[in-house]
């Protein structure tokens, strides 16, 4: 595909912007680790055997290429367009996490780096990180925030598990947000030997670039199977948003097909008109935080809130930045779902097609629903279904009210 | 020309190294603790802005960036205890440090034209590299403000290039690769790499990130710094026994930093 000038595609720029957003704000004792993994990165890139190997490791280890799944029953129900679900729940892990860490892992083998950190608020992203450190055998360590470690006790011991370190973050209030202030902490004071596995589009570049080049091959495959399956590309491809990493891998493909609307739902938690959401293009303001320049949720003081979600892989203050990019040159549209509007819908598609779909992708069909309804039944949405429920399960029932 | 190019040309014609104080806004009786330090002994003070997440910062400062935050200081409100120090004390250099985003919220713009206005001399944004700082150092330039860049031992020759174009004031020299208040670096390598940076920047160094002890002020010092930098020990003592604590430390610190050099 030939790239017009002004795409969509071709950011970010040299200095790892897209249009005002990104950069790389970290103190200098990371830069000149910034410029050399940017520059590892563009050789691996450029390398055959990295993207074979790469590709090698998603067909025979991840499980991939995922389905695309006509929701037949879920379209019935809604009564309008036609629905069709990327399942990126069915890769090893659980979910669509797991294509970025082997990105990233085989990157930092290439690099000759022989320590692997990570952050992680609900586990999924430090689950698949100590999956791909194990396969690989490098030692791994995970920071997590202490009042997560609590909540999510199960991916805990699986990332003990897998042979991995799990340091339970006490600093700042114990949250997503403390467990990557934390590997970054780490990151500085061992800057040589470590290499950090940054779990969404965010961070410092090229961090965004990179895990949205390796989460693309979701867009990929879907563009693809549509055009293989029907004919056609879908009018609208639907992902949920924490910091933006299932979404991005979505959409980059389908950002110059400017006929498919690109929609990102965010975490609206109780509602956007109370404290207590996480949708940082809906309710935040542009700052810096994490290495980049992007919407934060933050207080006049521009000190930064902590988000709420009922699914802990959303509740991150920060969005990344070509999200915050898209959104300002509307080539995507964001929109919100509640906690309330996430459970309903974890039942309802457990019901009626038999999957059980993490919180996250819980909140993108509460919006499908709505969408179904306005493209009527000549239209196709595509939306990721980018991880399985099982690790909610027991959330999940604490919240109807059930012992299990 | 401000007050920190008088400063540290006043320290080099008394042939000693300078002191420089860090304390965060908000954490205790700041603006008591402000206008004691000069008669305590320093010759920079260094006024923590907090932030509710300072990747930069161990356990020292980031306790006390929270407990400030609790305490309802603010951008404004540390703009504040400046601009009352200031008053009282026409002559002591005064940096602000801390994290871009509160700035930024603030406004590029207005953040100068506010510090200026409080008689700051300097500010450090730790997340800020020389890459993304442009904005804010023409708007700080304009009203005499210098940002004070970092140099830490990952720093190689290249990059010192880079850290020196657009530096001005002083050159903070990281000690160690880590967080504030988790152990200085060897002395010896210290002594090397402040060579290399005063040598490539023309600027005055000074070194922090670590060093707790009047002895490792006076080492440092005696290495050819031209200043010394203390944090975490004098927030940790404010911390735990108050502003008379804290100043006991300032004091003891000053004596052996002035009896090194
Ligand atoms: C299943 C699932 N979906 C989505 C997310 C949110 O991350 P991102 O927005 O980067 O895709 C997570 C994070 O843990 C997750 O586990």
């Amino acid at each position: 595909m030939t790239v017009k000038p002004n795409a969509f595609s071709q950011y970010p720029d040299a200095q790892g912007r897209f249009g005002e957003f990104g950069g790389r704000y970290v103190a200098e004792t990371l830069m000149p680790n910034i410029l050399a993994l940017e520059k590892a990165y563009e050789d691996a890139r450029a390398d055959p055997a990295f993207t074979a190997e790469f590709e090698d490791f998603l067909k025979h280890y991840v499980g991939r290429p995922s389905p695309l799944y006509f929701a037949e029953r879920l379209t019935g129900h809604f009564g309008g367009a036609q629905i069709w679900l990327k399942r990126d729940e069915l890769n090893h892990t659980g979910a669509h996490k797991i294509n970025n860490c082997l990105g990233q892992v085989l990157l930092a083998k290439r690099m000759g780096k022989t320590r692997i950190i990570a952050e992680t608020g609900a586990g999924q992203h430090g689950v698949a990180t100590a999956t791909v450190a194990a396969r690989f055998g490098l030692p791994c360590e995970v920071f997590m925030g202490a009042t997560d470690v609590k909540r999510q006790a199960p991916n805990v011991f699986r990332m003990k598990l897998l042979g991995a370190k799990v340091h339970a973050v006490t600093s700042g209030r114990g949250t997503l947000k403390d467990a990557m202030n934390e590997a970054l902490r780490d990151w500085v004071t061992y800057p040589d030997e470590t290499f950090y596995v940054i779990g969404t589009v965010a961070g410092p570049h090229p961090y965004p670039m990179m895990v949205r080049d390796f989460q693309s091959v979701i867009g990929r495959e879907a563009r693809e199977q549509m055009l293989e399956r029907i004919g056609r590309l879908p009018d609208a491809a639907v992902a949920c948003i924490g910091g933006g990493s299932n979404a991005m891998g979505l959409f980059h493909p389908f950002l110059e097909d400017e006929d498919v609307r690109l929609i990102g739902v965010e975490a609206a938690g109780k509602g956007l008109d109370t404290p207590d959401h996480a949708a940082s293009l809906n309710g935040g303001e542009p700052g810096i935080l994490h290495g980049n320049r992007t919407y934060l949720l933050q207080d006049a003081d521009g000190q930064i809130i902590e988000g709420h979600s009922i699914s802990a892989g959303l509740d991150y203050p920060g969005i990344g930045p070509e999200h915050a990019f898209l959104h300002d040159v509307k080539r995507a549209e964001y929109v919100s779902a509640t906690d309330d509007e996430a459970l309903e819908m974890f039942q309802l598609c457990s019901k009626l097609e038999g999957i059980i779909p993490a919180l996250e992708p819980a909140h993108s069909l509460a919006r499908v629903r709505d969408l179904a309804m306005e493209l009527g039944p000549d239209g196709i949405i595509l939306m990721n279904m980018c991880g399985r429920g099982d690790k909610d399960v027991p959330q999940v029932a604490r919240m109807l009210g059930v012992e299990v | 020309m401000n007050r920190l190019t008088t400063t540290f040309a006043r320290l080099k014609a008394d042939n000693r190294a300078g002191f420089v104080t860090y304390i965060m806004a908000g954490d205790g009786e700041t603006a008591d603790l402000l206008d004691a330090l000069p008669a305590a002994g320093a010759d920079v003070i260094e006024l923590g802005m907090p932030f509710t997440d300072p990747m930069a910062d161990g356990p020292a400062i980031q306790a006390a960036a929270l407990r400030a935050l609790d305490n309802g200081m603010t951008l404004r409100g540390t703009l504040a205890l400046a601009n009352q120090f200031r008053a009282k004390h026409p002559d002591t250099p005064l940096v602000l440090m801390g994290y871009a985003n509160p700035v930024h919220h603030f406004g590029y713009a207005n953040f100068a034209k506010a510090a200026a206005k409080a008689g700051v001399d300097g500010l450090i944004c730790v997340d800020l590299p020389p890459e993304e700082d442009t904005e804010l150092r023409e708007a700080l330039a304009a009203v005499n403000i210098s940002i004070i860049r970092l140099a830490t031992p990952t720093t190689n020759d290249d990059r010192l290039k880079t850290v020196a174009e657009g530096s001005s004031g002083f050159v903070y020299y990281v000690s160690t690769t880590g967080v504030t208040g988790m152990g200085k670096g060897a002395v010896t390598d210290v002594a090397e790499a402040v060579k290399r940076v005063q040598t490539a920047t023309g600027l005055p160094v000074a070194v922090g990130f670590g060093v707790r002890t009047p002895e490792e002020a006076a080492e440092i010092a005696s290495g050819g710094a031209d200043a010394v930098v203390v944090g975490s020990a004098i927030v940790s003592a404010n911390h735990d026994g108050g502003t008379k604590t804290a100043l006991e430390l300032v004091s003891r610190i000053s004596a052996a930093v002035r009896a090194a050099s």
